[in-house]
């Protein structure tokens, strides 16, 4: 078990070697295929075992005692990410292939995509801060050449500020590390809750907030979000899909830890604010814009506030709910953006006033569309609604109202925002009229809308599997709430 | 290519060249008990490029290497991947490196060490960076066929 835990950093970092050397592009293809299936096979072995025997899998790199070793530490919560992510990883890399689009055919992009899966492997896995900002830094380089392989003008005007933006938070978050080494004297996250309980509180005060800063950042939550509806909708699709689903995660999954295992319960005022604050200006930003990748960019950072909600609020059911949102949020989030691909070839645009009727000329469109829709304002039967009537259930239960109105009307103006594009581009007459070639995206690309589909029914899959799942994220928030258990995992007292 | 061509720097290089190779190699290997290894050695191999490009400008360093750049940091990366992967199949725990310690007749114990691979794609990972950075950045306007967009080369 312990030995499978290595393998999603190793695999994809394995199979970038490769893909580096061989530049025939059918061969590139079947090396990432079989690495990221490989990583995908390896977590969900981990994941089985852990829903199984619920304890945390370690495996100490080299062989180095528990002192001086690097750990790779899988729990529940790190478990389920590595599958989800893995998953999403390969359907996406299907689409990609699907959409012939001009960025896979060039020999860096499936090096430049497998190096992102071991990046985000690594940071799902990693037991310290200094290997999660190593983790961060591989998982950047990458992105920065996804982001801007086509090299048109617009990607390298946002590519800068992403770049440039990412540099100051790669140095405020190794800022951190130093600092916190310096006031430790370590950096492993099994020792440090201990240690850092003994600082003196402004000195805690000051770390806590540089590692808020660089997650935040990262995860784009409020007022850190402005480069990200600056800097997605400048990719393709299948690109845009990943960094959607996966990256921001990252600052989450990180914010968990930090506010879970470092600095248990001090930050959930400021935490609530931002949370609000990120849902209600997301979507207004969402609401205000008439272009589909642009709205669908602002409803990542006014999604990423429910989860700060829920790490905020802080209890064991807060954090369930969390990590069910997590699940939810990810597939949800990436199926929009392979729609938002799969009308772009069909129609050539995806600015609202350019299109029109997509409902009456492709029906199955319409359906792939609103499922994901609906799931992320909300509705129920789907996923979304029961997110985050989890974390409204959590936020009740703790006494947070404020920041429980603030989420229901934030999913109010997400649905609002929804039907602004259902209305615009799937309801009424067929508009522009359908041009040579373009007619059938859903006949012509099989391979896009199968895994689009994939991705949906994913995403429905998770509203039907809800209850076994909600146990299983309660089992991870059960783990996370108590640092005991991972210290007493990875040191091995 | 800056400048004109130096017929002293040329034959420095000429000279010095197959030296710093040695020396880097010399740190790749010692760096198992001691300061260098292979991220030490790689540098100081492509301070030997950086004087044969200032010699002879990023065309002449293009042609004194085999491979593309490129395929040299994939070959090092894989190289080095690999061996932290290895020690899986025997059952040890990813990058775990193992001992021999042959009995060589006249030279007496030998300590061979796992791990050296790891230090050898490290080497040609870093060497494989410098030589890209080299190539793209350096890339003499006149020697335009080197980024590879088949306009022709113009005499000096």
């Amino acid at each position: 078990m312990n030995a499978l835990l290595g393998l999603p950093l190793a695999l994809p970092l394995l199979g970038a070697a490769l893909t580096i050397v061989f530049r025939s592009s059918s061969v590139q293809r079947a090396i990432s295929f079989v690495s990221l299936l490989g990583a995908l096979g390896a977590s969900i072995g981990v994941l089985v075992h852990l829903a199984i025997e619920d304890d945390i899998v370690v495996s100490r790199l080299g062989g180095w005692p528990a002192a001086v070793s690097i750990t790779l530490v899988g729990d529940r919560l790190s478990a389920l990410m590595l599958v989800i992510a893995g998953a999403l990883l390969v359907i996406v890399l299907a689409f990609a292939i699907g959409q012939r689009a001009a960025d896979e055919r060039s020999p860096f992009y499936h090096p430049a995509y497998l190096v992102l899966a071991a990046g985000i492997g690594q940071a799902f896995l990693s037991g310290d801060l200094f290997n999660l900002f190593v983790a961060f830094e591989l998982l950047l380089m990458a992105s920065y050449v996804l982001l801007t392989l086509e090299g048109t003008d617009a990607q390298v005007r946002s590519g800068t500020t992403y770049v440039v933006l990412n540099v100051v938070e790669s140095m405020v978050l190794l800022t951190a590390v130093g600092l916190v080494f310096a006031a430790t004297g370590t950096v492993s996250m099994a020792e440090l809750p201990e240690r850092l309980a003994e600082l003196p509180d402004g000195v805690q005060t000051g770390l806590h907030l540089l590692l808020l800063v660089a997650f935040g950042i990262k995860a784009a939550v409020f007022p850190l979000f402005f480069w990200l509806p600056d800097a997605y909708p400048t990719a393709p699709s299948s690109v845009t899909a990943v960094f959607a689903g996966l990256l921001t995660k990252v600052g989450i999954y990180c914010m968990i830890r930090v506010e879970t295992l470092l600095f248990p319960g001090q930050g959930s005022t400021l935490l609530l604010w931002i949370a609000g604050l990120t849902m209600l200006i997301g979507v207004f930003g969402a609401v205000s814009h008439v272009e589909m990748k642009r709205i669908l960019s602002f409803h990542i950072v006014s999604q990423i506030g429910y989860m700060v909600m829920g790490i905020g609020i802080g209890t064991e059911l807060a954090l369930a709910a969390t990590v069910f949102y997590l699940v939810h949020h990810i597939p949800v989030k990436a199926s929009l953006f392979l729609v938002q691909g799969l009308v772009e070839r069909e129609t050539g645009s995806t600015a609202l006033d350019d299109v029109g009727g997509l409902a009456r000329r492709s029906g199955p469109l319409a359906v792939l569309f609103l499922v994901p829709a609906l799931s992320l304002a909300g509705l129920p039967p789907f996923s979304g609604f029961l997110a985050k009537f989890g974390l409204a259930r959590a936020g009740f239960d703790a006494g947070q109202h404020v920041v429980v109105v603030a989420a229901l009307l934030a999913s109010l103006f997400t649905l609002v925002s929804m039907t602004k594009i259902w209305m615009a581009m799937f309801w009424g007459d067929p508009y522009p009229d359908v041009a040579e070639g373009r007619v059938g995206v859903l006949r012509h690309h099989p391979l896009m809308s199968s895994t689009t589909a994939l991705v949906i029914v994913g995403t429905v899959a998770v509203a039907l599997v809800a209850g076994p799942l909600f146990d299983y994220c309660t089992g991870a928030a059960a783990q996370l709430i108590d640092p005991g258990i991972y210290r007493a995992a990875v040191l091995g007292s | 290519m800056i400048g004109r061509r130096s017929t002293i720097l040329d034959q420095v290089d000429r000279m010095l060249f197959p030296l710093i190779v040695a020396v880097a190699i010399y740190v790749t290997f010692r760096g198992h008990n001691a300061p260098g290894g292979g991220f030490a050695g790689g540098l100081i191999t492509g301070a030997a490029f950086v004087l044969r490009f200032l010699s002879g400008g990023a065309l002449r360093v293009r042609r004194s290497v085999v491979t593309h750049p490129t395929t040299l940091i994939g070959i090092g990366l894989f190289v080095a991947v690999a061996t932290a992967v290895s020690p899986l199949f025997v059952g040890d725990a990813l990058l775990e490196s193992t001992i021999w310690i042959p009995d060589v007749p006249l030279v007496g114990e030998v300590k061979l060490v796992s791990s050296t691979f790891f230090d050898i794609g490290v080497y040609l990972l870093v060497v494989g960076v410098i030589l890209t950075v080299i190539v793209a950045l350096g890339a003499d306007p006149l020697h335009a066929e080197l980024m590879g967009d088949g306009s022709e080369e113009v005499e000096p």
